[in-house]
This record gives C-alpha cells, sequence and structure tokens, in this order.
C-alpha cells in the first residue's frame, strides 16, 4: 500500500541542512509511490521550499510565523501538528538532530504512536519495510518494525544517502496559518561554540584529538587540518575531561556518536567508551606513537609516530593535494 | 520542592556486547545507573540541598533494578520506587515505557522530573520528553546548567554545541547531559544508610493499568553485531613517507578527501 509521507526540513542559518534531503530519501522509500511532502517551519522559510523539491519532496507545506524563527518544542509541536491535522500522513520522517530528538517524542506522544528513533538504515520499501538503529551506543544493532498505525521514524544524519538533485523538479508549494501560542520556553541567548558551522553530527570529515594531544594550543593543528578539509573537530573524553576542549565536542558512548566518512584518530588511545562513538566511521585512521593502542585495531589505515610530527606534515601534504590541479 | 529523577539499569560501559540468537547476553555483565541518569540523580540532591524537599528515584524493570536504586539512596536520595514489569511485560518499547512512568507520576505533584538525556542501551532518547508531554508539563532537553529561583527555572541547554539559555518555569521536566555536575561515589555512611531508606516497589496492578495500555507500538526483529573490520593497514617507512602515503590513499583509495 502506498503511504503519504510528511517529512520535516531543517534549516541552519538560512540554509537547509542536508539531513533534510535524506529525510526525503527515507520517505521516499518508506512510501511506495504515495506522496511525500516537506513541511517547513520558520519565520522565513518560502525561498527553501523549490529546494526541497528538487531533492524529491512531491509537494512543500510552509508555516512561518515569528515564534518559529527559533525551535521551541511548544511552537514547532504546534505548528506541525497544524500540518498533520490538515495532511493526516502515514508516516512521518524527521533527522535526528538536536531539533529532531527533542520534537519527535513530543509528537509521538502527542499522536499516541511509535517512533523508532536514530534509523541508520532502511531495508524493504512501503508496508515490508524494516528500520535498523544502533544500540548499545553502537556495540551491536536492532531491526524493529512498526506494529501498525502511524509510522514515525527519525533518521540519523549522514546515513541515507539523498536523491540526486534535480532542479527541473516541480511541485506544489502552499502554506497554513498556524495561531502559536501559549509558549512555555523562552530563549534567552544563544552562545555559538560549533566550530566554523560543521556540526559533528552531519561532517564529512572529523580529526579528533585526544589526551595525546597534550593541550589547548595542542588542538590548534587539528582545526586547520579539519578547515583543510572541509570537516568539524572531535575529541576523545580523555582531552575534555584535561580541559583542551568543550564536552561539547566529546565522542563516544557518553558523547556524540558519529558515522563520518573520514575519522582521523590523533593521539587517542581507544577505550571501549571512545569506540562506541565513532567505529562505524566509513574510514578511520588511528595516528599514535604506542603501536600497541587499541584505536589500530578498529583503523583501516594507521601511523605510528609522533602525532605534532604526523599532523602538520599532513597539513602540508593535504595543501599540496588541494593546491594541485585535478588529473 | 519534589523531586524526582528516573534512573535506568543499563549494562555497565566497560561491557563488550555479545548477541546470540538475536538476544543480548546478559550473563555475567556488570550492571550500572545509566551515566546520564547518575548527573539526574546528583543534580536532583544538589537542588534539594539548596531549596529543601525530598528526592525520590524512580526505576522501571525488574528486580535486578534494586541495586541501581540502592545506589541512588547511598548517593543521597530520600525514597526509591521500583515499579516492577518483570511478571507482567514480555515487551515494551519507549511509548510503554513512558505510558508506565507517567501513569506513576501523574498524581505526585512533581516540580521537577530529571531524566537522563538518553539511555545508553536503548539510544532512543524518548522517555524524558514522551513522560513530560503525558503529563502535560514543559520540558527541556540536554541541559548542562540548571538554576531555580521560587518557581523560575533558567536552564543551558546544549544544542549540537551551541549552548542556548532557556527561561521557564516548575513544574518541569529536564533531561541531563554530560557536564550538568560531577556525580559523587556513595560514601561508605551513605551506603549504611541506603539500606534502611525506603523502596517502593510496585506492579503493573498497583498503577490501575493493564497490558493493553501499555502495549508495544513497535517491535524488534532481530539484534545483531556490526560487521566485523577487516584488518587495517599501519604503513612503515620514514614518517614523512607515511604520511604522503596516507594522504594518497585517502585520496586515491579510500576517495574521501
Ligand atoms: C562511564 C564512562 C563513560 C565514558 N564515555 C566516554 C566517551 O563517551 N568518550 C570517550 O572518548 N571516552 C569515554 N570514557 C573514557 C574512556 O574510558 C577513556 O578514559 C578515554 O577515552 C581516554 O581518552 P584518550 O584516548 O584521549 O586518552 P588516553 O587513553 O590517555 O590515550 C592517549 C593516547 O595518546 C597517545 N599519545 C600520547 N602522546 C602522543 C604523541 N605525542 N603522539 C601520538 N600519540 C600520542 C598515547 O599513546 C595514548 O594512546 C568513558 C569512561 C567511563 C567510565
Ligand atoms: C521488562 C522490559 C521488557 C523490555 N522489552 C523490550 C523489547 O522487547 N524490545 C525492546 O526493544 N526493548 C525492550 N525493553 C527496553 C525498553 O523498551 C526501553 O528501554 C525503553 O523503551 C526506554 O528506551 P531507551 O532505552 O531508548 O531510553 P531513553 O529514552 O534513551 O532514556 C532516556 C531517559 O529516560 C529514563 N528512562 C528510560 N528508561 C527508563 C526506565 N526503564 N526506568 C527509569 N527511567 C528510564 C532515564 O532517565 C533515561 O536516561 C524492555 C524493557 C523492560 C524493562
Amino acid at each position: 500500500m502506498s503511504k503519504n509521507v510528511l517529512v520535516l526540513g531543517e534549516a541552519r542559518e538560512g540554509e537547509l541542512r542536508n539531513v533534510s534531503f535524506e529525510t526525503i530519501a527515507a520517505a521516499k522509500t518508506i512510501s511506495e509511490g504515495g506522496t511525500v511532502t516537506a513541511v517547513l517551519l520558520g519565520d522565513s522559510v518560502e525561498n527553501l521550499a523549490q529546494e526541497m523539491v528538487q531533492y524529491g519532496a512531491d509537494r512543500v507545506v510552509t508555516v512561518e510565523h515569528p515564534h518559529l524563527k527559533q525551535y521551541t518544542s511548544d511552537a514547532y509541536s504546534q505548528a506541525f501538528m497544524a500540518v498533520y491535522e490538515q495532511e493526516k500522513p502515514d508516516a512521518i520522517v524527521l533527522g535526528h538532530t538536536a531539533m529532531g530528538k527533542d520534537l519527535s517524542p513530543k509528537l509521538a506522544s502527542k499522536l499516541s504512536s511509535g517512533l523508532i528513533s536514530d534509523v541508520t538504515k532502511i531495508e524493504g520499501e512501503g508496508d515490508a519495510a524494516e528500520f535498523i538503529r544502533p544500540i548499545y551506543s553502537g556495540k551491536a544493532f536492532e531491526k524493529v518494525q512498526s506494529k501498525g498505525g502511524l509510522l514515525f521514524i527519525t533518521i540519523r544524519p549522514n546515513n541515507i544517502e539523498p536523491l540526486a538533485k534535480d532542479e527541473s523538479r516541480s511541485g506544489d508549494v502552499s502554506s497554513l496559518t498556524v495561531d502559536i501560542t501559549n509558549l512555555r520556553s523562552v530563549i534567552a541567548n544563544v552562545v555559538r561554540k560549533s566550530t566554523e558551522g560543521v556540526d559533528l553530527s552531519e561532517a564529512k570529515v572529523i580529526i579528533a584529538g585526544g589526551r595525546g594531544v597534550k593541550s589547548e594550543d595542542g588542538f590548534k593543528p587539528l582545526e586547520e587540518l579539519a578547515h583543510l578539509l572541509g570537516g568539524a573537530v572531535g575529541a576523545s573524553r580523555g582531552a575534555c575531561d584535561a580541559d583542551y576542549c568543550d564536552y561539547s565536542l566529546q565522542i563516544g558512548q557518553t558523547g556524540k556518536v558519529v558515522t563520518p566518512d573520514l575519522y582521523i584518530a590523533v593521539g587517542i588511545s581507544g577505550a571501549i567508551q571512545h569506540m562506541a562513538g565513532m567505529s562505524n566511521s566509513k574510514v578511520i585512521v588511528a595516528i599514535n606513537k604506542d603501536p600497541e593502542a587499541n584505536i589500530f585495531k578498529v583503523a583501516d589505515y594507521g601511523i605510528v609516530g609522533d602525532l605534532f610530527e604526523v599532523v602538520p606534515m599532513m597539513i602540508e601534504e593535504v595543501k599540496k593535494l588541494k593546491g594541485s590541479p585535478a588529473v | 520542592m519534589n523531586i524526582y529523577a528516573l534512573v535506568k539499569r543499563t549494562f555497565d560501559t566497560e561491557e563488550k556486547i555479545v548477541v546470540k540468537n538475536g538476544a543480548i547476553q546478559e550473563d555475567g555483565a556488570e550492571f550500572i545507573i545509566n551515566p546520564y541518569d547518575e548527573y539526574a540523580v546528583e543534580e536532583a540532591i544538589q537542588v534539594r540541598d539548596e531549596h529543601g524537599g525530598e528526592v525520590t528515584v524512580l526505576s522501571l524493570g525488574g528486580e535486578d533494578a534494586e541495586k541501581q536504586l540502592r545506589t541512588a539512596l547511598a548517593m543521597g536520595a530520600d525514597k526509591a520506587v521500583l515499579i516492577n514489569t518483570e511478571d507482567d511485560l514480555e515487551e515494551m518499547d519507549e511509548f510503554s515505557a513512558a505510558k508506565i512512568i507517567s501513569e506513576y507520576l501523574k498524581d505526585k505533584d512533581a516540580d521537577l522530573i530529571i531524566a537522563g538525556n538518553v539511555a545508553i542501551d536503548g539510544g532512543s532518547g524518548q522517555v524524558g520528553p514522551r513522560v513530560a508531554e503525558l503529563l502535560g508539563i514543559n520540558y527541556v532537553t540536554t541541559i548542562t546548567d540548571l538554576k531555580i529561583d521560587g518557581t523560575s527555572a533558567t536552564l543551558v541547554r546544549d544544542v549540537e554545541g551551541d549552548s542556548e539559555t532557556i527561561e521557564t518555569s516548575l513544574p518541569l521536566l529536564v533531561t541531563a547531559q554530560q557536564g550538568l555536575n560531577e556525580p559523587r561515589y556513595p560514601s561508605l555512611p551513605g551506603i549504611m544508610k541506603a539500606k534502611k531508606k525506603p523502596l517502593e516497589e510496585l506492579e503493573l496492578d498497583d498503577l490501575d493499568l493493564d497490558e493493553d495500555d501499555v502495549e508495544a507500538k513497535t517491535k524488534t526483529i532481530d539484534i545483531f553485531m556490526p560487521p566485523e573490520k577487516a584488518a587495517g593497514r599501519v604503513l612503515e617507512g620514514d614518517i614523512s613517507d607515511q604520511v604522503s602515503e596516507l594522504v594518497n590513499l585517502l585520496n586515491k583509495e579510500a576517495k574521501v578527501i
């Protein structure tokens, strides 16, 4: 049976995040020919609608309201529920981002529905779809199915391939007016700490430093390398505990769980709690002076050496590579 | 102030996971309080010490969760409640868990409920917000700071690395993120005292719930291990040669840069 699916696009500083396009791809798999409708919420989002269509959405519904400028669960749930009531979809797909994690359980609770969180892979299509998600922070996986009723999932960024962008696609864009009231939380202030806007959970390349990096200054070359590769900097808990960097960078079982294309672990021993957060990365590089370090067990490529020597050399090599004309 | 902390019993983070016949093997494994729930218990104790009141720790699970509740009591919580579903439920999901927990809490007039932001086993992060919604109270997730003044609360929330300062009011449910506090270790006198603190045990019947009310909406059909990674390559030669080989491999072979 074909399904009508609602996805929620997510913008950051006025641009759609990649995970938005991934939700469309996931929705297509679930819909089996049904309609995929993208929802955009914000104070000014109309201009983003076309891009959702180009990535495969059949229709877009926007809700614009000054209270939607910044995410709060009250405002966003009111707006999303209004679209839900209008569309009565069979399924919903959100990104498993800070926003998706905060919003989806509230919506699922309002809808008395199940919610399959943090899906990394979908097997089968339509009613037969099965959802794979990591458990024990990636030490194992489970395959989950909905028992019927509304199907609601969140997908982990960077795991489900978006469809190719097609600029010739067109789709209907409509807007819905929603009265947003009774907001219980007020955002008084936001301090941006994330490096250069590349979010860890979505970064294709992560350069992670551990206690071996030895100081806050020691992270500077890692930042330079990350910048050159368009990636983000992460850290082990060892580095965070030692105050070399902020806890928000911590990767692992009690930090972020990441799956970039390339993960470079610099001066990280590879404790089980750290590996839980990164071992499903596509390509792993370890740089460590101890040949016995555990991290080499999951590394695709390893260099046994002093990071203070290796990282600057890598920066030079990458500069050479990036500077050289394409072959 | 009437404070509740939600505590889940989970595998020790040191444990390797073993899957047999599509199920996680628990034999011989060490169990702990979910690390984020330790922050929740610690915060609850600190809020009580500053503003007065009582901390109740609540766990849903089997008989075995008593140990984690005793640990929370030894840290300084006043009372514990175990909702034991062992005999009633074969299957459960986040919907069921939140429904049972909120059914218990609905007439308790909690001012503040603190949960972990995610359980490191199930990993859905759903239970906190679901419970708040079922109770009709506001929630703030992944907090790294909490200040309470009368019925107002000011919180700092970690949002993918950025911090948001949020102003809201009680009653409130919050979920703890790393950085919120440093959980204390139970002291010896604490452990002695914990043995005498009240630990109430309830079943679904006591909550006027039957199995149908909490029937899971989703079903786990398989559990499996991640694919084994083939052994990697440790490069050899001069460091500078290794580095240029690495960059070349990442570019040409792995195609990731
Ligand atoms: C409940 C719990 C939860 C935890 N959660 C997490 C988590 O989420 N994430 C996490 O990361 N950890 C976590 N930990 C901590 C984890 O057990 C380790 O202590 C931590 O990962 C170690 O960090 P590290 O590898 O940076 O430090 P270390 O283990 O000290 O390793 C430093 C490494 O750097 C290498 N090194 C030193 N100098 C150089 C140099 N000049 N050049 C090259 N290499 C060098 C050393 O050989 C060593 O291998 C948790 C622990 C517990 C108990
Ligand atoms: C008897 C029993 C049978 C189960 N059967 C199944 C099954 O068949 N299939 C399956 O997939 N799962 C099963 N579970 C697991 C259960 O469904 C999940 O653990 C539950 O839905 C919570 O989800 P989570 O682990 O993702 O927690 P999260 O939502 O990630 O937890 C967030 C926070 O909520 C609070 N919290 C979560 N769970 C509890 C709890 N139990 N007690 C107190 N506080 C809590 C904690 O503060 C925690 O930090 C079973 C659990 C029990 C107790």
